[in-house]
């Protein structure tokens, strides 16, 4: 429980703390991994040198996060009505679906109850607490999509010394989400909408391009050359709500300490590498760990790890299989 | 990771590691505070368009009041994706709140009722347009219909009316002085020309489907092309107006049962179209 608590807290902004003191099962593993140096440096080396560098839950997550946005797409364009609307609301074959930030920007600027949008929203809820909340954000959005390409070029310009990384504090994500929810609620407006690049890029794609697309490409571009995946990171709401979402959720991803060489490669491609402070040598202090409500779930550092620390994970239906 | 509490020191140089963590955490907050005020300032700027009056929408059948129902929308087209003669586009960037926002051009493509039964309203998840609007939300004085219009498609069925409480606009002749009628002149051919790609439902041509309207040219010998096409009954005719010089002129005028579906000025074939309908305008003449 108290875990629970210190994940939501660093979810709204809340740096890591090292655990005060390490339970006897995590020491022991400790101390087991660390008894034999030599050897625990020549196994390091042998995992390393076999690690496949493999892209398996990335081109999985592409994959997905394609069709379900081109399924909006042809729903319209060969007007085959299996998923009608655009990512803030649609019908999945007749049922209501409504993003849940988008529904509450609603609810709050018009303060009225309509009984469809919550009916869209209390599926999309269940939908979301089953399949691990941000993962929404990582195989769905397609901000995310090209947001993570323009990481890649943010990256390359860093190593080159191009340009430098900015970083702005967790913490000021909470205070977006807040700052829009107050903005819907006093203007009578669903004011994130008109900056949402979710939805400008959904309805761009659904509906033909238009000059929406301009300031995408300026947050884009914000991302190639002053701060890394800005937008994701320390602004969007959307994230915050289906991260909430995700602290009820039993899909996620898990750590074992067991396994892990703390050489920190996942939390290098992490987008959001706070979830992975356990990672770090002497912050685990249970054998098991689940990453907690702010991964997206997106698969880069089971991709990353060489030793199959981190994995998949869906609690309850592991332990029947 | 960002850092806010300097921490505790490392023991080789304290003050000085401690001084510029703090540093770097002041830093850190001063540009999350500088993001923050971006983001604020970006958002605000979406109400210019709004305040600047820029654009008064035409806004699909069953539309909220126009606060209401930029505040009600999802921003989702559903309803732009079920409209048979596609008159449903959706706002831009430039119209600040109105982002993804329904609205027809009625120039280009004018709601004619084609589906009978305004599918955009039952598409709409939202209530933001609706057959019944709720209690608590208020009715211009002028907006509501003095009766449920009636079709004229519809006007051998057994239900003949139209479930539509509110009219979008109201029509009126913006350019007597363009108007062929006016200068007692007919029309030939095709009303927008060739090129033009609007629709409309000729119910002599088939009750059900719209038809591209370069394809059903006039020959009429007073143009009363806006009266004629009106998809509603009694809602617009021409009437015998004497001018300032005391000559009396056969004059279209929209009368109290208009809704502002805009095929008027969609199919007026002057150009620019002499007659327009003033979207969210209220009824203001006598019933």
């Amino acid at each position: 429980m108290k875990r629970q608590w210190t994940l939501l807290l660093g979810m709204l902004g809340a740096t890591p703390k090292k655990p005060q003191t390490v339970p006897q099962p995590a020491r022991e593993i400790m101390a087991r991994k660390y008894a034999d140096k030599t050897g625990f440096i020549e196994e390091k080396l042998r995992a390393r040198a076999d690690h496949a560098v493999s892209h398996k839950w990335r081109n999985r997550r592409w994959a997905v996060l394609t069709v379900v946005n081109l399924l909006f797409v042809v729903s319209f364009w060969l007007d085959i009505q299996m998923l009608e609307g655009a990512l803030t609301g649609s019908r999945f074959v007749g049922f209501h679906m409504i993003d849940l930030n988008a529904a509450l920007q609603v609810m709050l600027a018009h303060k009225h109850i309509i009984v469809n949008l919550v009916i869209g929203a209390l599926t999309v809820f269940v939908l979301w607490v089953m399949l691990g909340g941000r993962s929404f954000c990582s195989w769905v959005c397609p901000y995310h999509l090209v947001s993570e390409l323009a990481e890649k070029a943010h990256l390359a310009l860093v190593r080159k010394k191009l340009v430098s990384e900015h970083e702005f504090h967790r913490g000021t994500r909470t205070f977006c989400w807040l700052l829009f929810a107050a903005l819907g609620f006093l203007s009578g407006y669903t004011v994130f909408e008109t900056l949402s690049p979710t939805g400008i890029l959904s309805r761009a794609l659904i509906y033909g391009p238009g000059l929406a697309l301009a300031w995408v490409l300026v947050l884009l571009l914000f991302e190639i050359f002053y701060s890394r995946r800005a937008w994701c990171r320390y602004v969007c709401p959307i994230g915050l709500t289906y991260g909430v979402v995700g602290a009820l959720s039993p899909t996620r991803v898990v750590f074992r300490v067991e396994q892990c060489f703390h050489e920190g490669d996942c939390r290098k491609v992490c987008l959001v590498p706070h979830v992975l402070d356990v990672t770090i040598k002497g912050r685990a202090d249970a054998k098991v760990m689940s990453l907690g409500p702010d991964c997206t779930r997106c698969g880069l550092c089971l991709d990353a790890c060489p030793n199959g620390a981190l994995q998949f994970d869906v609690k309850g239906l592991s332990r029947l299989l | 990771m960002n850092d806010l509490a300097p921490q505790t020191s490392s023991p080789a140089n304290p003050s000085a590691r401690s001084l510029s963590r703090r540093q770097q955490a002041r830093r850190v907050f001063l540009r999350s505070l500088a993001l923050v005020g971006g983001i604020l300032g970006l958002a605000l700027s979406a109400y210019v368009p709004l305040l600047r009056g820029r654009f008064t929408r035409l806004r699909p059948p069953g539309a909220l009041n126009e606060a209401d129902f930029l505040a009600a929308c999802i921003k989702c087209g559903q309803c732009l994706q079920v409209c048979p003669v596609n008159a449903i586009k959706l706002g831009d960037i430039d119209e600040g709140f109105g982002i993804g926002v329904p609205y027809i051009d009625a120039r280009a493509q004018a709601c004619d009722f084609s589906c009978d039964a305004m599918q955009c309203v039952l598409a709409c998840p939202t209530g933001a347009l609706t057959y019944d609007k709720p209690d608590f939300l208020p009715v211009r004085p002028g907006a509501s219909l003095p009766a449920p219009p009636v079709l004229k498609a519809k006007a051998n069925d057994p239900e003949n009316t139209l479930n539509l409480q509110e009219r979008m606009g109201v029509a009126r002749l913006a350019r007597p002085e363009a108007c062929l009628a006016v200068q007692g002149k007919g029309f030939r051919g095709s009303a927008r020309g060739p090129e033009f790609k609007g629709m409309l439902r000729y119910t002599e041509v088939d009750r059900w489907k719209p038809v591209p309207i370069h394809e059903h040219p006039y020959d009429v010998p007073l143009c009363d092309l806006c009266a004629r096409a009106c998809p509603v009954a009694d809602a617009i005719e021409l009437r015998a107006r004497r001018g300032a010089d005391g000559v009396e002129r056969m004059t279209p005028e929209a009368l109290s049962a208009c809704v502002g579906c805009g095929v008027c000025e969609m199919i007026c074939p002057t150009e620019p179209a002499a007659i327009v309908v003033d979207a969210q305008a209220v009824w203001e003449g006598a019933t």
